[in-house]
């Protein structure tokens, strides 16, 4: 990486107003100085309490996710390891809108259902969301991990926009999974 | 048994069980990575005040905010008392959300579709 382009990837942060942005492994200690740094960041820039705590909790839910998810990874391919575990993170303001956005590896085999379960949300409104929502939250099993299958429609409830997503071939394995996440 | 009390973190809520008055309390914010194991005590406290319940339960729900692998968890808390429900104390259930908060009133509604408990919904500036 030549010295120019410090300055262009800062430049190019300060084009799409972001407020934070992470490359690495997410653990849960990142997990939570993330959280408190976007919380006192919020606390300053955002006035509208609503606001601030819908952007927190899809960050919490994105975090979470990029937590979880890489962890299943690193078990089931520990020469990976490094390689999997890295995610990428970034919050930006511009002009009133939130804009969450998460990148990720993700084994091909599980891309296929993401992006069903993705499409089925976006194919929904407000209400049918929370029908859903409550659907799972009754009916759903909890996963070993303690997820519960809530994040992604979580997420859309709180965004009130369409997730946009996609999922970028990287080698016969894996895809790079990217999550934009609009909050009005 | 005795009372159960947990001091809250960034990530866990405060927890007052109080076995003399059949107070339950929860408030803070609750957003643990894995939160089967922050509730399993709680849900175990719950089974053995059960055996000898006083005659009002209430459980007091305060959350500032909570994530989606803290909500099942909430509901299996709420089945639980739930089905303590008569059997020696009648529980009610005061969900607590700030001012405007729509998202915790409805989560609160949405509890209170899928359990049937008594629940009152109590808006309050601050949590």
């Amino acid at each position: 990486m030549s010295l120019k382009s410090i300055y262009e990837l800062y430049q190019a942060m300060e084009r799409d107003h972001t407020m934070l942005s992470f490359k690495g492994v997410v653990t849960p200690d990142l997990l939570s100085s993330v959280l408190q740094i976007m919380e006192s960041k919020l606390n300053h820039v955002e006035k509208s309490n609503k606001t601030k705590k819908k952007v927190y909790n899809v960050l919490v839910e994105c975090l979470q996710n990029l937590y979880h998810h890489n962890e299943n990874i690193q078990e089931e391919d520990g020469i990976n390891f490094l390689f999997s575990k890295s995610a990428l993170l970034m919050i930006s303001k511009n002009e009133g809108n939130y804009e969450v956005k998460t990148g990720n590896y993700i084994l091909k085999e599980n891309s296929e259902d993401l992006k069903v379960k993705l499409d089925d949300i976006n194919a929904l409104n407000k209400e049918e969301l929370r029908v859903l929502y409550k659907s799972v939250l009754n009916e759903g099993e909890m996963s070993e991990k303690g997820t519960a299958g809530l994040g992604m429609i979580d997420i859309a409830r709180k965004s009130g926009n369409k997730l946009e997503y996609s999922f970028l071939p990287v080698d016969k394995k894996y895809d790079f999974f990217c999550l934009n996440v609009k909050i009005n | 048994m005795g009372n159960l009390n947990m001091e809250g973190s960034p990530k866990t809520p405060t927890i007052n069980f109080d076995e003399s008055t059949g107070v339950l309390e929860v408030k803070g914010r609750s957003i643990p990575e894995n939160s089967v194991e922050f509730y399993k005590p709680l849900n175990e406290w719950v089974e053995a005040y059960g055996k000898s319940p006083k005659s009002e339960t209430i459980f007091d729900v305060k959350l500032e905010y909570f994530n989606t692998s803290s909500s099942k968890c909430i509901l299996d808390l709420f089945k639980l008392l739930e089905s303590l429900n008569g059997n020696g104390t009648e529980v009610k259930v005061n969900w607590y959300f700030e001012e405007d908060d729509e998202d915790m009133e409805e989560a609160g509604e949405d509890y209170q579709a899928i359990i049937s408990l008594p629940f009152k919904m109590i808006e309050v500036e601050e949590i």
